[in-house]
């Protein structure tokens, strides 16, 4: 019974969840999140870092006893690495029991975007939009929609073999 | 009909109960098996945990553990009472162990939701001759009934049942009281007719007939009476007044009772009659089967039992407690951001630096207390394993004995569930592959008796669990001959050292014993063993002196484990060195070290040379520090090799949990060097080394 009405709650979570995406920036552009996937947004914190990593992890941190690899974004997709400031963010999301911080220039805000205004990217022969699933259109805007999964997963062969 | 009175709490906690009195039972016997005798105390304390699993068992209607438990009470009144001699304690601990083992059984399919169906008939039956046997011997004439209750066993009714006791009644009184007991529960204590349940079971003990009002205990009505108008029960006995008084005393939750001597028996027989009729179908009740001496005996258990079984142990889920350990974590970090807070610089603060010391040691001191909550000692794992050995020994009629050391070795829970199983297949291993025969063993010149230790011991942040037994040994061209046929060796024969044939035991499908037997031989065991000391991210190894013995060691990683470390510091990185690794630290000078012609630098030390290993230069980190008389050198040993650790300064000793890297990073890669990571008092995280793989640095 108590299971019922549990997966109810879920469903409606899902449902109230579905098409919102956490935007923030990087540079000049904006990029989207699938909002299921955050679970918090932090400050900067203190980061340890960890030896014999590729460049883009930049260590772990203690999130209230809890320690969760922090990956710089910006070094992921090869930009180059900026200095960080007060503005600069940890987004923690958790993808299938994984936990792991996204640090970002910053955040901006939450925004819905319909399936319909959501097209995929443009099929390039260049290797620079694996990471993007699809691109949102928001009024005059364009959001770059993450896939997260190919984010944390995607081993990058290139990174590997400098190590 | 067990359904029926599914409640959850209370069937956890007979779960709970039953299988703690059982594992303490299974201990009381071994250890007095040792001794060919039980000692009184032991007999006592038996027949305590069977008299308690009788009941509850009986309270919650598994009636097959209830009358075989019963049965082995019985058994362990005779000795507790006519102390007979010539008992052969062999059988009578192989008797009780089964019957333990069958509750057991029962206990795990009443836990996994599957009704207790066992039949435990063959074995009461046994129970029932042996207690013939030794009864006989001692006092034939005065308890015939008990064997012809082993004869008539086969249909064992409640009808039958009846008429026994009745029997006994006109042995042995002639004079009997009637009783009319009211009693009422505290308002609200709930489940009323499941205690009066439990009144009449007692009462199968104290009296020899009753009768009840409401009359059906099953009804749902019936709490709601019960609560009401209270519980009566009439009964018959040759106990006192004052007897029947104190027992039903000790019933929980009673508000009031009032007990009156009936003189006039008439409405009593007129209740008894009906009474059974509407018996033929209720089976729950327990049989009261012995005299009377016995029941005066039972009695003073019973109140010893309430006062002394009083639970001094709670379990609580570890879920519960890593929550607990987190939340501890947090309040730790920010009780370090309030006493350190920026804001607070330049200010004398004579008072709250007070305050703040206090809140400090409160905060390390409950963070010790959590951590140490999740510690389990060995011991009753390796306790555990005294039945095995037992068992095994009966079998294979061998002679051997465990020894047991550094039981009291802490290991966090998790881990000791991964380890209880290996143990045992080592420990199983080593009596039917290592330890003799014992005319095998005079003939080489060795005790009768074969040793196996079962050890453990800190060390270098690890637990080591060593296995050790005075065998035959590994015959190395068996595992030789056999690995080749199985094709499992993969370098050239010649190049093989011993501990790599040794090894190779631990491969799956590998079995040289000719004969699969009830223990071993199957193949299977080894590589499970491996498989469970690796899925907590052990590691396995073994040595052997043929004709002398093999030894086994198992290395259980840190992880989850507390361990005492050194934290020391590199350019802005934190480190943790486990204490025990390290042999000591010393600030060095220069004409001690040594460079070879390829670059690497080692340092004398009283005549010894050792490696240098610079941290900031394997783990590229900017430090000032890289001349070697500014910063210190730690020493670490592990495995009987040596390493200088060149570190900027030491931090600190203090007691770290050991957290395991995030999966994420250990998925990227494995770091070599490093075991995990800790949270130190501020909140920082410190990296732990890994001593033996940084060894593996230099080679």
């Amino acid at each position: 019974m108590a299971d019922i009405v549990e997966q109810d709650t879920q469903d409606q979570i899902e449902d109230t969840q579905k098409g919102k995406f956490l935007t923030f920036c990087m540079g000049s552009e904006f990029y989207g999140i699938e909002i299921k996937y955050v679970t918090e947004i932090i400050g900067l914190q203190p980061i340890t870092e960890i030896p014999e990593m590729p460049i883009y992890i930049k260590g772990i941190i203690n999130l209230r006893g809890k320690i969760i690899p922090v990956m710089d974004v910006r070094l992921r997709f090869k930009k180059p690495f900026r200095e960080y400031n007060d503005r600069t963010c940890i987004v923690v999301i958790d993808i299938r029991e994984v936990s792991i911080g996204l640090i970002v220039d910053s955040v901006s805000e939450v925004i819905s975007i319909p399936d319909e205004e959501i097209v995929a990217p443009p099929n390039m022969a260049k290797e620079g939009n694996k990471y993007i699933k699809g691109i949102g259109k928001v009024g005059s805007d364009v959001k770059l929609l993450l896939d997260s999964d190919k984010l944390l997963n995607e081993t990058d062969l290139e990174n590997m073999s400098d190590l | 009909m067990s359904n029926r009175y599914v409640n959850e709490p209370m069937l956890d906690l007979f779960i709970f109960e039953s299988m703690q009195l059982i594992e303490q039972m299974e201990l009381l016997i071994i250890s007095n098996e040792k001794s060919s005798s039980y000692a009184s105390d032991a007999i006592n304390e038996i027949f305590r945990i069977m008299h308690t699993i009788k009941g509850s068992s009986a309270m919650m209607l598994y009636n097959n553990i209830s009358t075989l438990a019963h049965s082995i009470e019985d058994l362990f009144f005779v000795l507790r009472e006519d102390k007979p001699q010539n008992v052969d304690y062999s059988e009578l601990s192989d008797l009780v162990l089964e019957g333990l083992d069958f509750i057991k059984v029962e206990i795990v399919k009443i836990r996994n939701g599957d009704e207790a169906d066992g039949d435990a008939s063959e074995l009461i039956k046994s129970l029932r001759v042996f207690h013939a046997t030794i009864k006989g011997k001692d006092l034939c004439a005065k308890d015939q009934h008990v064997a012809e209750g082993a004869v008539s066993h086969e249909d064992y009714t409640p009808e039958k049942q009846q008429y026994y006791i009745s029997k006994v009644r006109t042995d042995t009184t002639s004079l009997k009281n009637t009783f009319q007991a009211t009693l009422r529960f505290e308002p609200d204590c709930g489940m009323e007719n499941l205690r009066a349940f439990g009144i009449i079971n007692e009462l199968g003990d104290l009296a020899e007939e009753y009768y009840h009002i409401p009359e059906d205990l099953d009804h749902e009505d019936s709490a709601r009476i019960i609560s009401e108008q209270g519980f009566t029960l009439l009964l018959k006995t040759e106990r006192s007044l004052e007897e029947i008084h104190r027992g039903l005393l000790q019933t929980s939750a009673l508000k009031d009772l009032q007990l009156n001597q009936v003189e006039n028996c008439d409405l009593f027989n007129d209740l008894l009659k009906e009474r059974k009729i509407s018996l033929e179908d209720s089976s729950a009740r327990v049989p009261a089967s012995c005299g009377r001496d016995r029941l005066a005996n039972e009695h003073e258990d019973n109140e010893i039992h309430v006062t002394a079984n009083q639970p001094s142990i709670i379990n609580v889920s570890v879920a519960k407690l890593d929550q607990l350990m987190d939340l501890v974590g947090e309040m730790v970090i920010a009780e370090a951001m309030v006493t350190q807070n920026p804001d607070l610089k330049g200010l004398e603060l004579n008072n709250f630096e007070k305050a703040a010391r206090q809140l400090r040691k409160i905060a390390s001191e409950l963070q010790d207390t959590v951590m140490s909550v999740r510690m389990v000692p060995l011991a009753g794992t390796f306790q555990k394993m005294n039945r095995t050995l037992r068992d095994m020994c009966k079998k294979l009629n061998k002679e051997v004995r465990l020894q047991l050391i550094g039981q009291e070795t802490e290991v966090d829970k998790n881990i000791i569930e991964h380890i209880s199983d290996p143990l045992m297949h080592l420990i199983r291993n080593s009596i039917d592959h290592g330890i003799e025969m014992p005319e095998e063993r005079e003939a080489r010149g060795k005790t009768r008796l074969g040793t196996i230790t079962l050890e453990a011991k800190n060390a270098g942040g690890d637990v080591l669990i060593i296995i050790r037994d005075d065998g035959e040994g590994f015959n190395k061209d068996r595992i030789l001959a056999k690995a080749r046929e199985k094709g499992l060796i993969r370098v050239p024969e010649d190049e093989i050292t011993d501990k790599e044939i040794y090894n190779l035991v631990f491969l799956p499908g590998f079995s040289t014993n000719e004969a699969v037997t009830e223990f071993s031989g199957r193949g299977v065991g080894m590589d499970v063993v491996v498989k469970n000391i690796e899925a907590v991210g052990g590691t396995i190894a073994t040595d052997s002196v043929s004709g002398k013995g093999t030894t086994i060691t198992l290395k259980i990683p840190l992880t989850l484990a507390i361990i005492d470390g050194m934290n020391i510091k590199v350019g802005d990185a934190r480190y943790t060195i486990p204490t025990t690794a390290i042999k000591e630290s010393f600030r060095p000078k220069m004409t001690e070290v040594i460079v070879d012609p390829d670059d690497n630098e080692m340092m004398m030390v009283r005549g010894q040379c050792f490696p240098i290993l610079r941290l900031h230069d394997i783990y590229h980190i900017q430090t000032d520090v890289t001349h070697f008389t500014d910063g210190i050198i730690i020493m670490v040993e592990q495995d009987n090799k040596t390493l200088c650790i060149f570190a900027d300064e030491l931090i600190g000793q203090q007691q770290v949990v050991v957290k395991a890297l995030p999966t994420y990073i250990r998925d990227t890669k494995k770091v070599r060097g490093l075991a995990g990571c800790t949270l130190l008092g501020d909140g920082s995280i410190s990296l732990i080394l890994d001593v033996a793989g940084l060894i593996g640095f230099r080679q």
